[in-house]
């Protein structure tokens, strides 16, 4: 039997660009890498990098494409990045939706219609009002996020909206009810919602609490488990450091996995707590469109 | 295996669909018919499916909903991640499995997951979502020809055909390699028609082609019935969102498992 819970590395789909690193303009109380305006532990990556790593994805038959931070938008090569990415596969950008300019969904509008693939953008709003969402991502963000949603519906976008679930199971129906109500008021007719569950590290372990020593995938547990239903069965993480098993653990040193990707396509112990929300809820960071499903 | 040869994506219950595409294949000088899988879903009377594909020598790949009819599961592993759109297809799959006669659930459940043959010096290999997951979702806008290039060199396999998504396409792949979403017979394609398609494959003359020959994919639209598929369906009592679909050619459910590209084609 086997000592630790292990994924193996079964094919690079997804590849995520930790593309701001840590540095974001805001300061959300609950982000999971502690993200602020001052944060660099992680930093951006160039424009140079993003290409390499590019090249060697193709090589690889990568699937898919996510851009993160951070707020990826801070790293003002991001637009140029996202043309590129756009001509070997989909993309999909993870935002706040505060930053957003005119001529850059301008100039990403154009590229997502000569490209045969898609570009969506996941837009974080953690509640359906102003006093849900703004203690948690601060004074004025569900304003400046919902103006953020409405320019991307400007430019014919149809971002998904991702809400982290500090609610009670029961209040759900009601809470994404009224999203939705919300959203059309501001002129979005078709939202998309997706919730994810809370990582407890990071700003959310001093905000509520951390995971316990017990919140660990055992060996037992693995055994006929689905292990696509987990992000590090098929995907990696760049960050300025190099390559990292996948985007919620990129502070962990056991999550470094070398300089190309490569190198990175190696079997991962699951030992982090945060291992064992992805193991209850599934691939909580793709796409609905790109989910793993069980078969 | 020579000639022209046919493939039919999911049929939901739609047997008047079926029965034209049978008739318009036949038109075609077509020498052999497959079916991708999910028989099941959606439309009314299941059982008028399984005698045209069995009277006509259709050759099945078992999707996933064959598969949970086929062992009677719980849900029919459709791979939905919305609560709404998981509510309308368990609607249809408790539907259809009360009506699948125990003969049939049995024939599905021995359906081969995967089919391979040679035509035409190549491999062709069909599957119902994708070679390494039978209901993996392959959408146009949301996979990358390099990943196609890997999927065809892993599985050894010159043509790959899947279905699952509902919407047909096409990715030529190096060295006249190929792989094709077949679309489905069982509801329109969301875009404000009410046909639906299957695909043929043939190779060009090679007078064309200076010597080489090389394949050639075709959708075919399939006009049928679909006042009296919609009449039926409202008899069965099945939920207005999906005669809907049927009478105007929108996708009414199953909307949030779609990328953006596809979702904005729609109505919905
Ligand atoms: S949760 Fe997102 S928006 Fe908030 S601080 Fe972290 S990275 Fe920035
Ligand atoms: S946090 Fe989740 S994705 Fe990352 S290694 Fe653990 S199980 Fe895998």
């Amino acid at each position: 039997m086997l000592l630790q819970p292990t994924v193996p590395m079964a094919s690079l789909d997804e590849l995520w660009f930790q593309v701001s690193g840590t540095l974001c303009n805001l300061k959300c109380e609950h982000c999971f890498i502690s993200c602020s305006p001052v944060n660099d532990t992680f930093g951006y990556l160039s424009y140079e990098r993003v290409m390499r790593m590019l090249k060697e994805s193709v090589e690889l038959g990568v699937k898919e494409y996510y851009f993160t931070g951070g707020e990826p938008f801070l790293n003002r090569e991001l637009v140029p990045m996202i043309e590129q990415v756009l001509k070997v596969g989909p993309v999909t950008v993870l935002t706040n939706g505060t930053v957003l300019k005119a001529d850059w969904l301008k100039r990403l509008q154009t590229a997502e219609q000569n490209s045969r693939y898609s570009l969506e953008f996941r837009v974080s709003i953690d509640g359906p009002t102003p006093e849900m969402n703004d203690p948690i991502r601060g004074e004025r963000t569900f304003q400046r996020a919902i103006n953020g949603v409405a320019m991307l519906c400007e430019y014919g976008f149809l971002p998904i909206i991702t809400i982290t679930r500090t609610w009670e199971e029961n209040e759900e129906d009601a809470i994404l009810d009224s999203f939705r109500a919300v959203l059309k008021e501001h002129g979005y007719h078709r939202p998309r919602l997706k919730v994810l569950p809370r990582l407890k590290m990071g700003g959310e372990e001093k905000r509520t609490e951390g995971y316990t020593p017990l919140e660990r995938i055992t060996p037992e547990m693995m055994e006929g488990f689905d292990v696509s239903q987990l992000l590090c069965n098929h995907s990696r993480v760049v960050t300025d450091r190099g390559v990292a098993v996948c985007p919620i653990l990129i502070e962990s040193e056991s999550a470094q996995m070398g300089e190309t990707l490569k190198e990175s396509l190696v079997d991962f112990p699951l030992l982090e707590g945060a291992c064992y929300t992805c193991y209850q809820y599934g691939s909580i960071c793709a796409n609905p469109s790109s989910k793993k499903v069980e078969a | 295996m020579n000639g022209k040869i046919a493939f039919f994506g999911g049929i939901y219950n739609n047997y008047l669909a079926l029965e034209a595409a049978i008739a318009d294949a036949h038109g075609r000088d077509i020498s052999q018919i497959y079916c991708l899988g999910d028989l099941g879903a959606f439309g009314p009377h299941p059982d008028r499916v399984f005698p045209l594909l069995i009277e006509n020598g259709i050759q099945t790949v078992q999707g996933n909903y064959d598969h949970s009819i086929g062992h009677a599961l719980e849900d029919c592993q459709c791979g939905y991640t919305d609560p709404r759109d998981n509510h309308f297809a368990s609607l249809s799959y408790a539907y259809t499995l009360e009506n699948t006669s125990p003969e049939y659930r049995h024939w599905m459940k021995q359906l081969p997951a995967e089919i391979r043959f040679t035509w035409q010096n190549r491999s062709v290999l069909l599957c119902h979502g994708s070679p390494r997951k039978t209901n993996e979702f392959l959408w146009e806008s949301t996979t990358s020809t390099a990943f196609l290039e890997r999927l065809a060199d892993e599985q050894d396999a010159d043509i790959i055909l899947g279905t699952h998504t509902g919407l047909h396409w096409h990715r030529r792949l190096e060295n006249d390699r190929h792989f094709i979403n077949v679309g489905v017979l069982g509801r329109p394609e969301n875009d404000g028609t009410t046909n639906v398609w299957y695909t043929v494959l043939s190779v060009e003359e090679e007078e064309k082609t200076q010597g080489n020959s090389s394949v050639s994919v075709e959708f075919i639209p399939v006009r049928y019935d679909y006042e009296k598929l919609a009449r039926e369906m409202e008899a069965e009592n099945i939920p207005e969102e999906f005669i809907e679909t049927i009478r105007t050619g929108w996708w009414t459910t199953c909307l949030e498992i779609l990328p953006a590209k596809e979702r904005r084609a729609g109505k919905y």
